[in-house]
This record gives C-alpha cells, sequence and structure tokens, in this order.
C-alpha cells in the first residue's frame, strides 16, 4: 500500500537525522485529526502539527483506528512542519462496512498555515486557514447512495487558545473552526448530494490539562445532511497522553449518530502520533 | 452526551476545591525562602543544560539570582519592588530564538517540580512571567 511505504521511507529518512524538533511547549501542538492534520481527534486546530518552531521544521507520523456500532474506520497519514507556518499532510481513510463485507478507501492531501500568533503566547488566539483536498479510491458506494462526486475539496479557518492557569489553575485550552464541505460522512460516502443545503459547517473543541502530559476534552462537529440519509453531528470525550516531545496517544469515545441510515455509531477511537 | 456531563461535572468538583482566591502566589510559592529554593533550582538547571547555557556563560551568577528573585516577587505579588534593568535591555543583543525561550520555560518547570510547587501554582506562575516573552525573544 502506498502509505505504507510513504511511511517507511519517512521513518527511514527520519532516523538518520539525530535531532528532532523540540521547540514548542510540550502537548501545545495537540495531537491528530482523523483527516490527517494537526488538531483533536475530529476537528483540526489552528496549532501546526509536530515541535517545529519557526527556525526548525518537523515531520510526523500518526496511525488512528474508530470502531462504532456498525463500522469500522482506519486512517494513516504523515504531516510536515515547515517553520511552523506551514503544515503539509497526506493521509488514507479505510471504511469497513463489514455488514456489506465492503471496503471504502479514501486518500486526503492537507496544507495549512498559520496566520497570526503563538496558541500559547499571542494575546489573540493563533489564527490558521486550510485545505483538505479528498478522493475515493473506489466511487461505488458513493454513487449508489446518491453523492454528485467522488472527490471533493474542504476549507477551513481555525482558532486556539492555551489560557495558561485560567482554570481554578488548569490550563485551559479551546478551538473553533468553520469550514467548508460538501462530504458526505467525511468523504466516505462522496460529496454532495439531493438534499444539500448550507456548506459552512462549525466544529469546536475544548480541553483542560490535568498534569502536563495528560488533557481531557470534547470535541464537536457539525454535519451536513447531503444525502437526506440523516447523517448527524459528531461528538467525542477524548484524553489524550502526552509523556513527551516523541510521542502522543489519545482515545476517545464516539458519538457519531446516524451513518448511512443505521442508528446510533458509538464507540471507541484511538490515535498514536509520533514526532521527529 | 451523559458520560460527558457528568465527567465535566466531576471536573469543576476538583477544580472548584484547589481554589485558594486569597492568597498570593507569592505566599504560595513558600515566600523569600521558596522563591530562594526555586531560583536554584532554576540556575542548577540551565548550569547542566547544553542548549541554552551559552546565554548565560558570561553572566554574574549572584547578580542573575538577586535579580531573578526580586523580579519574580514582584511578580508574584510579594513584598518586592525589582529594580534591576528592564527586560528589553537584558536580553537585546542576546537574539534568542522560540526554541530556546521554549526551552528554558521547559527548564524552569522542571525548577518547580523539583520543588513539588503543586501543578496550578506552578501555571500560574507561568501565565504571569509568560506575557513577557516578547521584551525577550529576538531582540
Amino acid at each position: 500500500m502506498y502509505i505504507k511505504f510513504l511511511l517507511s521511507m519517512t521513518l527511514l529518512f527520519c532516523s538518520t537525522l539525530t535531532v528532532a524538533a523540540t521547540g514548542k511547549l510540550l502537548a501545545t501542538p495537540g495531537v491528530s485529526q482523523v483527516e490527517g492534520s494537526a488538531g483533536g481527534g475530529l476537528v483540526p486546530w489552528a496549532q501546526l502539527a509536530g515541535y517545529a518552531s519557526e527556525d526548525e521544521w518537523a515531520v510526523n507520523g500518526f496511525c488512528s483506528r474508530a470502531d462504532v456500532t456498525d463500522y469500522r474506520l482506519g486512517a494513516c497519514g504523515v504531516q510536515l512542519n515547515l517553520f511552523n507556518r506551514v503544515e503539509l499532510s497526506y493521509a488514507v481513510q479505510q471504511f469497513d462496512v463489514p455488514a456489506l463485507n465492503t471496503e471504502i478507501e479514501q486518500s486526503i492531501s492537507g496544507a495549512k498555515i498559520r496566520l497570526y500568533g503563538d496558541v500559547v503566547y499571542s494575546k489573540w488566539p493563533q489564527l490558521s486557514m486550510g485545505v483538505q483536498h479528498k478522493s475515493l479510491d473506489d466511487g461505488t458506494v458513493a454513487n449508489l447512495v446518491g453523492a454528485k462526486n467522488t472527490r471533493g475539496t474542504d476549507v477551513y479557518l481555525a482558532a486556539s487558545k492555551l489560557h495558561l492557569g485560567a482554570l481554578a489553575g488548569y490550563n485551559w485550552f479551546w478551538n473553533v473552526t468553520t469550514r467548508y464541505s460538501k462530504a458526505n460522512q467525511l468523504g466516505l460516502l462522496g460529496y454532495g448530494g439531493a438534499n444539500e443545503g448550507s456548506h459552512i459547517l462549525l466544529e469546536a473543541s475544548s480541553a483542560v490539562f490535568v498534569s502536563r502530559e495528560l488533557a481531557i476534552g470534547i470535541e464537536y462537529r457539525q454535519k451536513a445532511n447531503n444525502l437526506g440519509l440523516g447523517e448527524q453531528d459528531w461528538r467525542d470525550l477524548f484524553i489524550a497522553w502526552m509523556p513527551n516531545k516523541h510521542v502522543s496517544v489519545t482515545a476517545a469515545y464516539l458519538d457519531l449518530g446516524r451513518i448511512a441510515g443505521v442508528d446510533k455509531q458509538t464507540g471507541w477511537y484511538l490515535s498514536v502520533t509520533g514526532y521527529w | 452526551m451523559k458520560i460527558s456531563v457528568f465527567i465535566f461535572c466531576c471536573l469543576s468538583l476538583l477544580l472548584g476545591c484547589t481554589t485558594q482566591p486569597n492568597t498570593s502566589l507569592y505566599q504560595q510559592l513558600g515566600e523569600q525562602a521558596g522563591l530562594e529554593k526555586l531560583t536554584d533550582s532554576f540556575i542548577a538547571q540551565i548550569g547542566n543544560d547544553k542548549q541554552v547555557f551559552h546565554y548565560f556563560e558570561h553572566s554574574n551568577i549572584s547578580h542573575f539570582r538577586q535579580g531573578f528573585i526580586s523580579h519574580l516577587c514582584s511578580l508574584l505579588e510579594g513584598p518586592c519592588e525589582y529594580k534591576g534593568d528592564s527586560m528589553v535591555a537584558i536580553h537585546t543583543g542576546m537574539n534568542i530564538n522560540e526554541k530556546d525561550f521554549n526551552h528554558v520555560v521547559d527548564l524552569l518547570i522542571n525548577a518547580m517540580k523539583e520543588q513539588n510547587i503543586p501543578h496550578t501554582v506552578q501555571n500560574e506562575i507561568l501565565a504571569k512571567m509568560a506575557p513577557l516573552r516578547g521584551e525577550i525573544i529576538k531582540i
């Protein structure tokens, strides 16, 4: 598989380097979002992936897995941070529908640019703009459910801020993202449909750091119901562990609502990111 | 959503109990004695560090120690007035980058951990110091 080759080449390349980027404070880059951007689990954040400060670059790799009642999603990807100004990412998602014995694969190329600020130090929140270009490997299922396209591009604007000691001495983080998207279920069910409404969607995250290494938070991601299959907003409750500047592990309880006509898709999410 | 509401209730309870509204950070740090111990730990952290030691190589340690103690004391609302040089005057020409600045923050956090300063007090101290960054880096 292409992504495995890419990941192993990246690992090989990175293992030849002795110095990893460590210029940011612990935990401040966030973790890896299911479409490959730096973020929470569901929402892309304003931070750029990895520990590169403005004089460094960083490479990260991640794999995530979500198991809900009737479906399973796996995603792996790589991220490149250039001088904490530009983030480039590439991810591949595999969506399993055991009931239909079907697998849907989608690749996502992402780019994010930091427009203003620093999530910790600037007076106003860090602000970034990003794009995620997504393309389905095989559009059979998307066409079957009535999607208009098998590829699409999301554009988002994200604002993030970490407030030191703000909640009775605990550090408090929040992020708000607005996204333009025509995607149905991340694009796994194609783009657009007969029931299209507004394409502007709201996403948000909030977390409290109970220690330097451990954050507990919630996320919300608004979804459009382009296909008329009752697609619902997503939410999760997550715990992220960032023991050092080389690895992070995130676990979450997911509530993804109705997916492709099947109600109450809840379950678990696990994600690991490695940083060089 | 029930679970998240429950956890957030627990969390707010936990947070509520740790509030100490009428005590200054200076007092929570253990006043002058606590401030001195923290500063000595911080100096030891810097002295053992390869990445940033060179910035301090030619500084007078006792001058730095006195200045740091009185500056922090006044920042944390202790009974001191900082009369030393301004942050800008001290750091001009040092050209400290973001990475090295954050590394010194890491060293200060190590020193605070070493002195068993509670996590919440550590954060509140960092919150007082963070706004000084603009007067320290890239000048």
